[in-house]
């Protein structure tokens, strides 16, 4: 008999198996981080009851059986491994094996060589990401499936991380999204990410087999695997053991069961751990401390019908919602705190009906509505003000510490942190995606450990040894509560150091303090997470600083907004009344916009009061018709010059011509290469601009799953190339850049030097055409033109010296004369935002930030709020040279610092920088371009954009940014 | 602002220099030859995680992992109250590449701000004359020295990996290379050890010193190439003690030698010149000093060759040539093309099992590493290369896992291969 064990992050599975490889017993069951308690318990039951022996061969599996094995000195193997031995053993015609488990994803492919591919580090898309999305919808995990089975449409939702998709989600759902279309597009969500993430360029194909809990359980996913890979799979029996059995089978040797139960018994080493200070030493610091903190409430006064007077504030979080009245004197008359449940108007609509019920002769004299779901609720209850969270957590901020310096808000699903100068908003820090990790995520963890938050938490006050589990996202503090686990650490030590990493994460990755001094003296903290004690005590030991929590710390949304609402002073509230309440209802429907091209996906909220709320659009067009008035948009600007440039024609593709991807730095050199080629008469046919679906088609090659967007997508472009039948493809190699004259050196950054390499060796087609990608120095070539002419014989075998010096000669004219029409664009936007007195916006990335799937229609958003928007490329250069602290030797990131300049230097001018998720070069530019503004006296605003189509972030900062700019100018009297 | 402190002539004989300690055996007779020039230098060794978590507070967390480390290490070193902070300076080296690893000083300097060491002079060890009005020079003699130190150095950390796993009595190759570490030294102090000849003397004892370890070649043993970013594939505080976890599991380890980095850079100013134009005499220059130096490396490739067992290093201008098969010369950044010819390059010395260790989100190897992994495969179906990221919030068991499957692969290949070989005696 033999005994196959594998141990995974949250479960361990058996398998004994007979001398013909028969399945003698099978079990499955969570350990709950008593991995050595569990195992003995099971080898004990397996030697009395199954075996009668006390011999067996065993072998270990799984991430979480390494160590145990290594210390018992049990044979190991490693969990895909295994896999693969028992698939070729059980499905011996299987080509490649798609896996999910818990909290891994792989692909085995069998044909060709065996390769085999493991979710890397950064990666969500497994069975606990549905897990936690199911807690999101708040639907059972079992029914799941059902619902995802009667979806009408899918939605795009990022597929690369599960934090991601999170922020994807919650204005879906706050928009009134139908459950099970979320619940189907979360599942394509995890096939994309399988894909991408795992497949790398290898197609998959032939005889698939699912294995593993999510897609043994669910037949949609299954589906939409079949679907999205155009094939059928297989889920086989005991598709959940394959690695146990796997094991099994490559047992040799006898142990003797009873040496080795006794070992585990004995397991209680811990080693490769570090362990934090416990977060309080004694009773007497915790009373000290509960104290200290109960000093900061507010009264809590029970209704009086003779002063009826009151304010309305809710908080349409991403999770909860939260609902504060007010007296006439600031006191809390009623306040409701709750989780969504998925329907924020529904929750909304029977807290208020309770209001009206339970105080009879309520006058609510102003209201306002903030959060993720403000314009929702403003529309669905004429809420008389829907302002931006930031402002509605300064106000509340502000009732507790009139002086306060910063604030922290720790909520469900996001951070939101802000420093405060003069009174107003000055930084913003919000976590962008990777650096997620906050309340919803303790709570995820509570319930993975089998208890609740509360619990949780109280657990890990008073532990001994917090076990060190670092400070990143989510899906890597996985892995260290995996390791931790491993090592036997018990709960109370895991709450309290999650509860550490909290607070690391939120100081460290997402406000990216370098002191903790730098935050300022008086500190308010708020949101949800901040109940948490632990959470709370943690903060405060990091900082070496008491913080100011207000005994309402989770309602602070709410209660700043009724403070809003009752600073404003109206006579009445235009807030539906009792009797409209009665009549409310809420219709969702689904169009397609067919305004432009971008073809959004709209949500169409209509009200009994025949109020309309629409969203999902990327720009105003769907809800004020064509434009009237002109916007100032440079991007627009930009795209106009593309499609002038007439170069998008498929039709005309013939033998000779050349198709040029557009994306990264062919947004700006295609002004050399048309009139460069025309010379030749060779004719170009540009990719067309991308849209979501140019993506997918080249999605399957993209090498990385950690690259920038802009880079993913020119997979898409050089497929759209080859689609249109062009038999070459021109992009070269390009260390260098155009001189621009401003910094010490012109590199492009390494993507956008060598992309055209990494094309080549993951794109097999592009071996069938010419794909003309040799190594060429634009600002060399005038001098050395033979260089880059005996490069290019090899693929135009007639072209002369003397035309390609014509050739080059046009090719930088057309360039030069492009640069300077753009800067005097530019100049026309900034004189007419003068005159129209609009706030002008620098919008600072690079020249393919302009790309309308990159820039997911930011550009319109500010024109939609009133802005002019420029761009970092259409400033003019500036002659001085500009005084960095770091190294300057990229163009386009030496414009950036020019950007900065000029911003610094006009008080007219806001700047906002575009950071593509995983930009390394960004991570310098970054700190050195907050430092310049800041010197200045400057806001500085930061968007990360990558795949994600969810503004909801990007609103928050670019209101709060304009709130805080015309406070500014109010101060300044202009 | 107050100005930045800058490392003057006279600290020369005051002031320690601390410095990362990428790869032990070569950085520390680099540190000799330093000090036979009259510096006084020493190695980080402090590790722990304040030195990540001091890393993460004062640099950016989004940059290179590498350079969070070394600045973290740095500036745990300087808190740890161990050195006198009057007479104590810091080196750091810059590429001045396109990659951002060229920023590292600056980033180092801002953290010194930041945590309150404004005061402490920063060294800059580069070959591109960066940072010119500095007391610290690098000299002729201090290169040739240096370059005679990274050959040795290379060769002993070659040896190594290749007695170790087979050694018959523990610890006697890590004993051969600490006598061989103080043995250079000596002759340093004399001015000696570094004309060819003696080179050529000191090597060749060397390499039979080491095959006179007692060694069971009939050990289950898998062959293990490690490649990737510079700091990552050497330093054992980057790649969490990957040397010791791949000996505990029984492997033979080949890391290319720094050599081939420095070759590599050198080869760069050429390839510029050739592909877009510029200066013919930088180029001769350049030829120059690259011929010299694979003169020196010929003469570890034909003494390690004499012993049959051993396995040379691989001469450089065959990771051009296998490099240029795949990825295009013009790949300069970072390891650029160094990479993807060094990977074919194991793979054809019969290391086929390949570790391609870079920092989380490192951008050169985006191209060069994680991007070339398809074509490898197509051109080398056996092949079999697991790229491991490392940052601070990866964890080691995750990442041991991961090399385990590519152990379990390159097992089973490994049994096969025995089997195949007993049929054909059959």
């Amino acid at each position: 008999m033999t005994i196959g064990l594998d141990i995974g992050s949250t479960t361990i599975k058996c398998v004994v198996i007979d001398e013909h490889n028969q399945i003698v017993y099978t079990t499955y069951e969570r350990h709950y981080s008593q991995i050595a308690e569990k195992a003995a318990e099971l080898l004990t039951f397996l030697h009395k009851e199954i075996l009668g022996s006390s011999h067996a061969s065993i072998m270990i599996s799984g991430s979480a059986g390494m160590g145990l094995a290594d210390r018992l000195s049990i044979p190991f193997i490693q969990e895909v491994y295994a896999t693969r031995v028992a698939t070729k053993t059980l499905v011996p015609d299987c080509d490649v094996v798609i896996e999910l488990g818990g909290e891994d994803a792989k692909i085995l492919f069998f044909n060709q060589g065996l390769e085999v591919r493991m979710n890397g580090s950064c990666a969500g898309g497994t069975g606990a990401f549905i897990d936690q999305m199911a807690s999101l919808l708040n639907i059972p995990i079992e029914q799941f499936d059902d619902l995802a089975r009667q979806a009408q449409r899918t939605y795009t939702i990022a597929s690369r991380c599960g934090v991601f998709a999170k922020s994807d989600i919650q204005p879906l759902l706050n928009q009134g999204a139908h459950k099970a279309d979320i619940a189907s597009s979360i599942l394509q969500a995890v096939v994309n990410q399988t894909i991408t993430g795992l497949a790398q360029g290898r197609p998959i194909t032939g005889n698939a087999v699912y294995l593993g809990g999510p897609l043994t359980f669910m037949s949609s996913l299954r589906h939409h695997f079949d679907v999205t890979l155009n094939l059928k799979g297989t889920c086989p029996q005991n598709s959940l053991l394959f690695v146990a059995m796997g094991a099994a089978l490559c047992a040799t040797g006898e142990m003797d069961l009873t040496t080795v139960v006794e070992g585990l018994r004995k397991e209680k080493v811990f080693d490769g751990v570090s362990y934090l200070e416990p977060l309080f030493r004694d009773q007497q610091e915790w009373d000290d401390f509960s104290a200290r903190h109960a000093q900061n409430t507010v009264e809590s006064i029970p209704y009086n019908p003779a002063r009826p007077v009151s304010y309305l504030g809710i908080d349409a979080g991403s999770t909860t919602i939260k609902v504060v009245l007010l007296n006439d004197k600031n006191q809390i008359i009623f306040s409701h705190y709750t989780n969504n449940e998925g329907s924020p108007t529904q929750v909304i609509l029977d807290t208020l009906k309770r209001i009206y019920e339970q105080f009879p002769g309520i006058e609510i004299q102003g209201s306002a509505v903030t959060g993720y779901g403000e314009h929702l609720i403003e529309h669905a209850f004429s809420v008389d003000y829907g302002i931006v969270e930031t402002v509605a957590h300064l106000t509340a901020a502000q009732y507790f510490c009139p002086e306060v310096d910063f604030v922290i808000d720790i909520g469900g699903q996001d951070i939101k942190c802000f420093r405060i100068r003069n009174g107003s908003v000055d930084s913003i820090y919000l976590n962008e995606a990777c650096s997620s990790g906050c309340g919803s995520f303790l709570q995820t963890f509570a319930s993975s450990l089998s208890t609740d938050i509360e619990q949780f938490s109280k657990e890990g006050l008073f532990a001994s040894y917090p076990v060190d589990l670092g400070s990143r996202c989510t899906v890597f503090m996985n892995s260290s509560v995996k390791q931790a686990q491993k090592e036997g650490i018990g709960r109370p030590d895991i709450s309290a150091g999650l509860a550490i990493s909290v607070v690391k994460n939120a100081l460290y990755k997402v406000i990216r303090t370098t002191s903790t001094e730098a935050l300022g003296k008086k500190i308010v903290v708020q949101g949800g997470t901040f109940h948490n004690d632990a959470v709370l005590r943690a903060f405060e030991r990091e900082l070496g600083r008491e913080v100011i929590r207000p005994t309402i710390s989770g309602l602070m949304g709410a209660y700043g907004a009724a403070l809003y609402a009752s600073h404003r002073h109206l006579e009445k509230s235009t807030i539906l009344s009792y009797t409209e309440l009665e009549s409310f209802s809420h219709i969702v429907k689904h169009i397609t916009c067919n305004l432009c091209t971008n073809a959004c996906r709209l949500t169409v909220n209509t009200f009994a009061s025949g109020e309309k709320y629409i969203s999902g659009n990327r720009c105003s067009r769907p809800l004020k018709g064509i434009q009237g008035k002109k916007d100032l948009n440079l991007v627009a600007w930009k795209l106009d010059q593309l499609r002038k440039l007439n170069l998008f024609d498929t039709s005309k593709v013939d033998k000779r011509t050349i198709g040029i991807p557009l994306g990264l730095n062919n947004y700006e050199l295609i002004y050399f290469w048309k009139p460069f080629f025309d010379t030749f008469n060779l004719q170009i046919l540009l990719s067309p601009l991308s849209t979501r679906s140019l993506y997918l088609s080249g999605q399957a090659s993209v090498t990385s799953d950690t690259l920038c967007f802009p880079a993913k997508l020119m997979h898409g472009h050089i497929q759209s190339l080859l689609d249109a039948g062009v038999s070459r493809i021109f992009y070269p190699v390009m260390s260098y850049n155009i001189d621009d004259h401003q910094s010490d050196n012109r590199f492009n950054c390494p993507v956008v030097a060598y992309y055209p390499e990494t094309l080549n060796a993951s794109m097999d087609e592009l071996k069938e055409i010419d794909f003309i990608r040799s190594p060429i120095d634009l600002e060399r070539i005038r001098k050395y033109p033979k260089k880059m002419l005996r490069e290019l014989k090899k693929f135009f075998p007639d072209m002369t010296l003397p035309l390609f010096r014509e050739a080059v000669q046009a090719g930088w004219s057309g360039y030069n004369e492009y640069r300077e029409s753009l800067i005097d664009a530019g100049r026309n936007v900034i004189r007419e935002a003068q005159e129209d007195n609009k706030q002008l916006i620098i919008l600072a990335g690079r020249p393919y930030h302009s790309d309308p799937e990159v820039l997911h229609g930011i550009d319109t958003l500010l024109t939609g709020l009133g802005c002019a928007v420029i761009t970092e490329d259409a400033l003019p250069i500036s002659s001085e040279r500009i005084d960095t602290k770091v190294l300057n030797q990229w163009t386009y990131h030496a414009r950036l610092y020019n950007a900065a300049k000029i911003a610094g230097e006009n008080d007219s001018m806001a700047l906002v920088q575009l950071v593509s998720f995983g930009c390394g070069v960004d991570a310098i530019t970054t700190d050195e371009i907050r430092q310049m503004l800041e010197s200045k006296g400057k806001m500085y605003t930061q968007l990360k954009i990558d795949e994600i189509t969810n503004l909801g972030a990007v609103t928050i900062r670019i209101r709060s940014l304009l709130s805080a700019l015309k406070e500014e100018r109010t101060h300044h009297g202009t | 602002m107050e100005r930045e402190p800058v490392f003057t002539r006279e600290m020369r004989s005051t002031h320690t220099i601390l410095a990362p300690n990428m790869a032990p055996i070569q950085f520390a007779l680099l540190r000799d030859v330093l000090e036979t020039e009259g510096y006084s230098v020493e190695l980080l060794t402090n590790e722990g995680p304040q030195v990540v978590e001091k890393g993460l507070k004062h640099v950016h967390n989004d940059t290179c992992y590498p350079a969070l480390l070394v600045i973290g290490q740095m500036i745990d070193a300087l808190d740890s109250g161990k050195y006198d902070l009057d007479r104590t300076a810091l080196a750091i080296t810059q590429t001045g590449g396109g990659c951002r690893a060229s920023n590292y000083i600056h980033l180092l300097k801002k953290a010194l701000i930041n945590a309150g060491y404004s005061g402490i002079p920063v060294v800059s060890l580069n070959l591109k004359g960066m940072d010119k009005n500095s007391g610290f020079s690098i000299t002729y003699s201090m290169l040739r020295k240096g370059v005679a130190a990274l050959v040795y150095g290379d060769t002993l950390m070659l040896l190594k990996h290749q007695c170790q796993v087979y050694e018959i009595h523990p610890g006697e190759t890590v004993r051969k290379v600490s006598k061989w570490m103080s043995h250079m030294k000596k002759q340093f102090m004399k001015g000696r050890g570094f004309r060819i000849k003696t080179m050529r003397r000191n090597i060749r004892a060397m390499v039979k010193d080491f095959e006179a370890i007692e060694k069971d070649y009939e050990r289950p043993v898998v062959k293990v190439g490690i490649v990737g970013e510079i700091y990552m594939k050497y330093s054992s505080l980057g790649n969490n003690h990957l040397e010791d976890f791949l000996l505990s599991q029984s492997c033979e380890i080949m890391i290319p030698g720094i050599m081939g980095f420095l070759l590599y850079g050198i080869e760069n100013q050429i390839i510029d010149v050739n592909l877009y134009g510029g200066s013919i005499a930088r180029k001769l220059i350049m030829t120059t000093i690259r011929n010299f130096l694979t003169r020196l490396e010929g003469i570890v490739i034909e003494e390690v060759s004499k012993i049959e067992r051993f396995t040379p290093p691989i001469p450089f201008k065959e990771s051009v040539k296998s490099a240029e098969q795949t990825i295009s010369l013009s790949c300069k950044m970072g390891e650029g093309w160094l990479l993807t010819g060094e990977m074919k390059d194991l793979s054809h010395a019969g290391f086929n099992n390949i570790i391609c260790a870079q920092p989380f989100g490192c951008l050169p190897n985006h191209i060069a590493g994680k991007g070339m992994m398809k074509a490898l495969k197509d051109e080398d179906p056996n092949i079999n290369i697991v790229p491991i990221d490392y940052d601070p919030g990866a964890t080691r068991v995750n990442q041991e896992n991961r090399i385990k499957l590519m152990l379990a692969i390159a097992n089973e290949q490994r049994i096969e291969r025995v089997l195949r070989q007993k049929k054909r005696k059959q």
